[in-house]
């Protein structure tokens, strides 16, 4: 069994790790949907730019967020002021982390189904009364909807393992911001730590099998569903 | 001229009318038609002429760089006074090529799709569209699983539920096999004669015109050349896309006079003439609309004696169209408009020209049968 600041990690994981999926969850569609449905001045660029995370590594986000939403930095010190919120430091600051270093691989996915959705079936839905709004709800999401499964999947899946931008962010604070990971780095830097890190291992492997298993399973569902069913 | 059978065809209103102009790349529009607010309008034309784009305007998915489309009172889109109605608020039914059905719902739910947004369809139309197209057995099957006439039924279905105005089908049986067309006409043709809603139905196929439409307008190249009641434009001899094919044709508007049961033969008249014809199942009185191909219409000076030919119409030389390739189209009056196309030889040798009073002869076993016009006559007199 594990000890109790094994399940602490543990459960601090997935909290940051669900939190961070379902926060980026609503910008991502609606992103996905701009770039895949519409061209405006700096397309690309946004594009470029929402990619970065992909390319750079996670340590240079982490510290791009204390940089800007730390305690002293201007967007740390506006939620700090206007909404008494601090990330710094706290397993919400986690998730963010998460969230930014995630977000590319939810995208890409979401974008890529909805790229594949036939835009002639919109068209249908709207002469059929469906304003843009209600055809999106009706007939494109659920059409999306392994794609956006998949996009989940992975971006959760991206934040278990995420440990770069969070131990910069947020640093390692047991019970705060000290996800699986992080504890099993914490671990492994202490002598005669080996046994810790080897129950954290297992832990770690197990969730994340669990979490494939899980997703394979609802990816069936779903593309049960949305292709009609039986 | 002797048409009062068919007068109620005659007096249309213009349900909607259309007039834009439109650039897509190197391609340009320029259209102008009236539809009429019965029946069905056969929008013909080969393919590339631009009938799509026109659909597509009217129901508003694209929006044309300037002119005016209006069903009845109501503006659907005007540039000069900014008008351009979303294309969910035109109560435009709209049949694709392709069936468009949505694959994540069964049959039923692409049915109520429209009626659900736009004040649900009563019961009462729902059994009867689903009983006018056969869609009963359908109805809780998966799209996937329907082949493609079925699916462009279910896509007929959904299209009328959703209680349009104006019914647009762009070439609804073109992505269909021959067998399957066949499962589908008869089906177009109750529909034209049962629901009332006027449509507009785009093909280039001439036999689909002849089957189901009651007026014509004919597209080329972006722009509208003629439209009007079907046995007028189709009468037209300078229409290349009409004419410039080997079953050119006329049609003429006449009346069941009566049936010879022993010779298999039934008579038809319009205005003072009579037809004989291969046998009609229609009732004595009612009215038929015939096709008839210009080469199979020969001339001569004189009423031929002792001549197998039963059909020998009087009639006056009204133009003479000379054909690229050794052949002159003639066209005569004999009450309504037929043409007959001949050799070049057999025109000098009859020293054929305008005004000339002469008789067409036309043999019987070459009539095809077309009786579109049976519901203006049972529905609206």
């Amino acid at each position: 069994m594990p000890t109790p600041a094994e399940t602490e990690a543990l459960l601090l994981s997935l909290r940051v790790a669900v939190w961070s999926v379902l926060g980026s969850l609503p910008p991502a569609i609606a992103i996905a949907w701009l770039l895949a449905r519409t061209r405006f001045p700096g397309h690309a660029l946004l594009n470029g730019i929402l990619h970065i995370p992909l390319v750079v590594p996670p340590v240079v986000i982490g510290y791009l967020l204390l940089v800007f939403l730390g305690r002293r930095g201007p967007g740390g010190v506006f939620l700090e002021n206007v909404f008494g919120i601090t990330l710094g430091f706290t397993w919400q600051g986690a998730a963010i982390a998460s969230a930014i270093v995630a977000f590319p691989l939810m995208l890409r996915a979401i974008r890529q189904s909805i790229e594949g959705v036939d835009r002639r079936l919109e068209q249908a839905a709207r002469t059929l009364g469906a304003s843009p709004a209600n055809a999106f709800c009706t007939v494109t999401l659920p059409l999306i909807a392994p794609g956006v499964f998949a996009g989940m999947v992975l971006s959760f899946a991206r934040s278990l393992g995420e440990f770069g931008a969070t131990i910069t962010f947020v640093s390692s604070i047991p019970g705060e911001t000290r996800t699986l990971p992080l504890a099993l780095y914490a671990a492994a830097q202490v002598p005669g730590g080996e046994a810790q890190a080897t129950r954290l291992v297992v832990i770690s492997i197990t969730l994340a099998m669990i979490a494939l298993i899980g997703s394979e399973w609802l990816a069936r569902r779903t593309r049960h569903y949305s292709s009609g069913g039986p | 001229m002797a048409r009062a059978p068919h007068a109620a065809l005659l007096e249309w209103r213009t349900v909607i009318d259309v007039a834009f102009s439109h650039r897509q790349g190197s391609f340009s529009l320029d259209v102008s038609m009236q539809v009429p607010d019965s029946g069905v309008t056969g929008l013909f034309g080969t393919s590339g002429a631009g009938k799509s784009t026109v659909a597509d305007a009217i129901a508003g998915l694209i929006r044309p760089d300037a002119g005016r489309i209006a069903i009845g009172e109501t503006v659907l889109f005007d540039s000069a006074r900014g008008v351009a109605v979303a294309p969910e608020r035109r109560r435009i039914g709209y049949v694709f090529q392709e069936a468009r059905l949505f694959p994540h719902m069964n049959v039923r739910a692409n049915l109520h799709f429209g009626g659900r947004r736009r004040g649900a369809a009563s019961p009462d139309t729902f059994e009867q569209v689903v009983g006018l197209l056969g869609l009963e057995p359908l109805l809780d099957r998966r799209t996937r699983h329907l082949s493609g006439g079925e699916a462009q039924r279910v896509a007929i279905g959904r299209a009328l539920l959703s209680g349009p105005d104006l019914l647009i089908m762009d070439e609804p049986l073109s992505s269909l096999d021959q067998q399957r067309r066949d499962d589908v006409l008869p089906h177009l043709e109750r529909l034209a004669a049962d629901t009332g809603v006027p449509t507009v139905y785009i093909t280039h196929s001439i036999e689909e015109i002849i089957r189901l439409a009651d007026h014509l307008a004919v597209m080329a190249n972006g722009s509208v050349l003629a439209c009007g009641p079907i046995q007028d434009v189709m009468a037209r001899p300078d229409l290349p896309v009409l004419n410039d094919r080997r079953d050119a044709g006329t049609i003429l508007l006449t009346t069941v006079a009566g049936h010879f049961d022993d010779d298999h033969l039934s008579a038809l008249r319009f205005g003072e003439h009579t037809l004989l014809v291969p046998r009609t199942e229609r009732a004595e009185g009612s009215p038929l609309a015939l096709r008839i191909l210009a080469r199979d219409v020969s001339l001569a000076l004189e009423p031929p004696q002792r001549s197998s030919v039963m059909n020998v119409l009087p009639g006056t030389v009204t133009g003479i169209h000379p054909r690229g390739d050794g052949h002159v189209d003639v066209s005569i009056d004999s009450g309504q408009i037929i043409r007959a196309r001949i050799t070049r030889r057999s025109a000098d040798d009859l020293s054929l020209k305008v005004g000339l009073e002469l008789y067409a002869l036309v043999k019987s076993v070459a009539f095809a049968e077309r009786d579109a016009f049976r519901r203006h006559a049972e529905g609206e007199g």
